[in-house]
């Protein structure tokens, strides 16, 4: 991240973190709530949401991802030479990725 | 070295354009994983948005569901999937390169890193699918 370079080891422990998450996580997760929840394959689960480790979990499932897409999104679109100042294009990116965060917190708090 | 380094303006410096990664099949890829971390993010954010519905009640958060019936949205999820799944192998794939496994003194070949960590995927979605069926009482 432009911003500072001693922090920049903590975007790229989120990255890889994110990374993995995803690469483990989520494609079951679309065949569940992206198809067979939605086409009726398998009924809902709404009481499951009350567990806390299911909290946690979602946590985790939501929230690192975004700093996997924040940083591959922020390096890929400097890598496209679009002109884009770096600075306020890092804070946008890490930034969405914060916003998220305390979003998803809220959400698993509230349910 | 001292002082000897030319003005920054004199340095040549190649000029990128910038629809380099169309060029070639190798970089159009590169960008495709790349993108692939838009369709998650995505993914998680559309997720978001329906267990937020449990506020109002089961009823919403049923009904939230059934509006990912439309065919725009299995569109997107069919896209966000197999984007998805191209993350999940090239990120085996680089692990396996940048994280080499020693067994014994030796390193594993990245090929059967990358094997294992595939057959770890299938398990745990496995795994996730079955606490999903058996836990939602």
């Amino acid at each position: 991240m432009a911003s500072g370079k001693n922090i920049d080891p903590l975007w790229w422990g989120l990255f890889s973190a994110g990374g993995v998450v995803a690469a483990f996580l989520v494609p079951i997760h679309i065949i569940l709530f992206g198809f067979a929840v939605p086409l009726g394959w398998i009924q809902d689960a709404a009481t499951l949401y009350q567990n806390w480790l299911v909290k946690i979990y979602l946590f985790v499932l939501i929230s690192l991802p975004l700093y996997h897409w924040a940083h591959r999104f922020y390096f890929a679109l400097n890598d496209m030479r679009l002109g884009i100042p770096r600075k306020p294009l890092a804070i946008l990116c890490y930034g969405s990725a914060i916003v998220g965060t305390i979003a998803t917190v809220w959400v698993v708090l509230q349910i | 070295m001292n002082g000897t380094r030319p003005d920054k303006s004199k340095l040549y410096y190649p000029k990128m354009p910038s629809t380099w990664w169309l060029k070639t099949p190798a970089y159009f890829l590169f960008m495709l994983r790349e993108l692939s971390s838009v369709f998650i993010a995505l993914f998680l954010i559309v997720y978001l948005t329906r267990i937020y519905q449990l506020t109002h009640g089961p009823q919403a958060y049923a009904a939230s569901f059934e509006s990912l019936r439309s065919p725009g949205w299995i569109i997107f999820h069919a896209l966000a999937f197999l984007f998805a799944v191209f993350h999940s192998v090239t990120w085996f794939q680089s692990t396996a390169v940048v994280m080499p496994v020693r067994v014994g003194g030796k390193v594993l070949p990245p090929r059967t890193v990358t094997a294992v960590n595939i057959g770890a995927w299938i398990v745990i979605s496995l795994i996730v699918l079955i606490l999903f069926v058996t836990l939602r009482g």
